[in-house]
């Protein structure tokens, strides 16, 4: 369950400005679980309007796989929907790269097991650069040293993680295995809580 | 050692747990749920396998897309009918006590709760919906949160939160005649700007806001949110022990008197220290006006349109006028209105109707004038209709509706057609908030009523 160490190749999207609506069309969000949003991931940039996959985007494109999403500056920008993070990891990434992402995005990856990990702007370019000459390429991201890798060129980067946000992922919780870990003291807090 | 803040008072006396690092577990006394924000939540319980922990501790009410006629029918609306159904279904499977239309308890859930004697000091209280600052009127701690945080409440009866900043914002002096605490409001967002609390937790003090009664404290708390704060809250008095004495869940007998000498305990220390503190005089406030597409656009009755808002940009004001159809350097006195909105969180309560039934008293609405007002809960419909008020509306010709959110946000059938302008008592004056295309001026139930009889925006001073 946990995440501490992850080695993949990657899926690269160098385009900046990735907003919400890219990621999850609002049409998408009507329904009443959080389940199989990855089928939409991307939806418009996958599909056709006769719902064909489109040859050229790079998620149709067998070349490119991975658990590793390796996109463009400023990503997760626009409206807050949580949906673009359970979108992407429905889909089966476990990490975004980018060189920058918008606050909400983090928190929402952050809170749905999903880990952004923000490098330098010459960082991504070289991982783009990389990805290109060997889409077989492959990129660590170690959550313990809070370090990722081009295992190609030996490069690596340290990126920083909210210490509480790091335990989850390490763990495998969300908010709510974290606080029922600590049911006794929520237990304890009642038999003393004041209360008329 | 320093004193301490209402705020802080509350927040300490309920933390659960707490790390370097780490946010603190918050417990949650009580939790309110309704139709359009629970659904995911429950059916994250389900995947998991787990019970509500605390049934008990939360309540449900139905009212964000309700219909406000004909609530005895099934609803019309599919989308809505679907979700009323949905809150029942869970409701049920998780023992959590529901209001439904038509239950004699059912209404806004920021009306019914306090209504019923269930918010009070002290309490931390948590809602999907924004305007659960509403609460914070007790000296509570009360605030708005998203459905996965819904869900995480239900699970565990606690909340994961980072503490905010705080801010006292004081008011004092004493309100001229026609003035009133919704004005007190709108002025003091205008001044601070829709951003102006991001990231505080305010406590609203001082002369003017101790005189308000706890209706018109819980129309402060209620728009707090919308200069951007966490929540709101005032220190709770004998105005506030006054109001929650007898009502069905507010304590009795001995615990009572335990309670009171408890909740004595809680107004901020001389000595406490906030983050930032602001001071306002209510001889400066007048009835005030939104004339543009955020709750901080807002101006005197008297006063014309500025050339560009509080902390706003030009090209904000120029979309925002745009939008509303107006110019700036232009008076709102003497403008024709088509729709009035008497209701919503903000305004809906017993004391509302009364103030708009005494003014409207004998009077008519003007022609051409729709105006809908309606009554934050089935409590506070009968009350009205009890004392009579009812009759003096249809009198003047008012459609009076059954309980719920209602052109607050247009999720049922109250719509405001597009283009056409809405005097509204309700907390928010965004684009299409009202319907798509509709345009919004935010006021007090007096402005409102004075609007409703002359058919165009009034100053109500030159009508009392
Ligand atoms: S009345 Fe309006 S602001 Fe209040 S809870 Fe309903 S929709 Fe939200």
């Amino acid at each position: 369950m946990g995440f501490k160490k992850l080695t993949s190749t990657a899926v690269p999207l160098p385009i900046e400005n990735i907003d919400t609506d890219q990621i999850i069309p609002a049409r998408f969000l009507k329904a009443t679980t959080r389940e199989g949003f990855g089928d939409n991931l991307f939806r418009d940039w996958r599909y056709d309007n006769a719902d064909q996959p489109k040859a050229d985007f790079v998620l149709n494109d067998d070349t490119y796989t991975g658990e590793i999403l390796v996109a463009g500056k400023n990503f997760g920008c626009g409206s807050s929907r949580e949906h673009a993070a359970w979108a992407i990891k429905d889909y089966g990434f476990a990490v975004v790269v980018s060189s920058f992402f918008a606050d909400i995005f983090k928190g929402n990856s952050l809170n749905n097991g999903l880990l952004p990990v923000q490098v330098t702007d010459e960082f991504l370019q070289e991982l783009f650069k990389t990805i290109e000459q060997d889409p077989k390429a492959k990129i660590t991201v170690d959550l313990e040293a809070e370090q990722i890798i081009n295992e190609q060129t030996g490069n690596s980067e340290q990126f920083e993680i909210n210490a509480y946000k790091k335990m989850c992922l390490i763990k495998g919780y969300d908010d709510i295995d974290y606080i029922l870990s600590g049911k006794e003291e929520i237990e304890a807090f009642e038999a003393k809580r004041v209360t008329f | 050692m320093a004193g301490k803040t209402l705020f802080e008072k509350v927040w300490e006396s309920h933390v659960v747990s707490k790390k370097p690092e780490y946010p603190e577990v918050l417990y949650i006394d009580r939790h309110y749920i309704h139709e359009v924000t629970s659904p995911q939540a429950f059916d994250g319980l389900r995947r998991r396998g787990l019970p509500v922990l605390r049934p008990e501790q939360t309540t449900a009410t139905a009212d964000h897309n309700v219909p406000t006629l004909n609530q005895h029918l099934p609803i019309q609306e599919p989308l809505s009918r679907f979700q009323v159904q949905k809150l029942r279904e869970n409701c049920e499977e998780f023992g959590v006590e529901l209001y439904d239309l038509g239950h004699e308890k059912q209404g806004i859930v920021h009306v019914i709760g306090p209504d019923l004697g269930l918010t009070q000091p002290g309490m931390t209280m948590v809602c999907g919906d924004s305007h659960t600052s509403t609460h914070g009127a007790f000296g509570s701690i009360a605030f708005g949160i998203g459905t996965s945080q819904v869900e995480q409440v239900l699970a565990t009866q606690c909340l994961l939160q980072y503490r905010p900043k705080t801010m006292r914002i004081e008011v004092n002096g004493t309100l001229a005649k026609g003035v009133t605490a919704k004005d007190i409001i709108l002025y003091v967002i205008s001044q601070l700007s829709a951003a102006g609390g991001t990231g505080y937790f305010v406590e609203f003090a001082g002369t003017a806001i101790k005189s308000l009664s706890m209706e018109a404290r819980m129309t402060i708390c209620n728009m707090s949110i919308e200069m951007g704060a966490r929540g709101g809250m005032i220190a709770p008095d004998e105005t506030t022990f006054e109001y929650l004495k007898g009502r069905e869940f507010a304590p009795k007998g001995e615990a009572w008197d335990q309670a009171v000498a408890y909740w004595k305990t809680l107004p901020s220390d001389p000595d406490a220290s906030y983050d930032r503190v602001e001071v306002f005089q209510a001889e400066d406030i007048e009835p005030w006006i939104t004339y543009g597409t955020n709750p901080g656009m807002g101006m005197g009755v008297s006063q014309t349109i500025p050339e560009v808002a509080v902390n706003g940009t030009a090209k904000d004001m120029v979309k925002a006028l745009d939008y509303m159809g107006l110019d700036p350097q232009q008076p709102l006195k003497g403008k024709k209105i088509d729709y009035v909105f008497i209701g919503s969180c903000t305004n809906s309560r017993i004391e509302d109707l009364r103030a708009v039934a005494d003014f409207v008293q004998g009077k008519k609405k003007a022609d051409g004038v729709t105006v809908w007002i309606v009554p934050g809960s089935k409590g506070v419909e009968a009350q009205a209709k009890e004392e009579g008020l009812d009759k003096v509306f249809t009198e003047a010709g008012f459609e009076l509706r059954q309980p719920g959110c209602s052109a607050c946000l247009g999720m049922n059938e109250d719509k405001v057609p597009a283009g056409k302008y809405c005097v509204s008592t309700s907390n928010r004056n965004f684009e299409g908030r009202q319907g798509p295309g509709a345009r919004t001026f935010l006021v007090s139930p007096l402005m409102a009523a004075a609007a409703a009889v002359t058919g165009e925006i009034s100053d109500i001073r030159e009508l009392i």
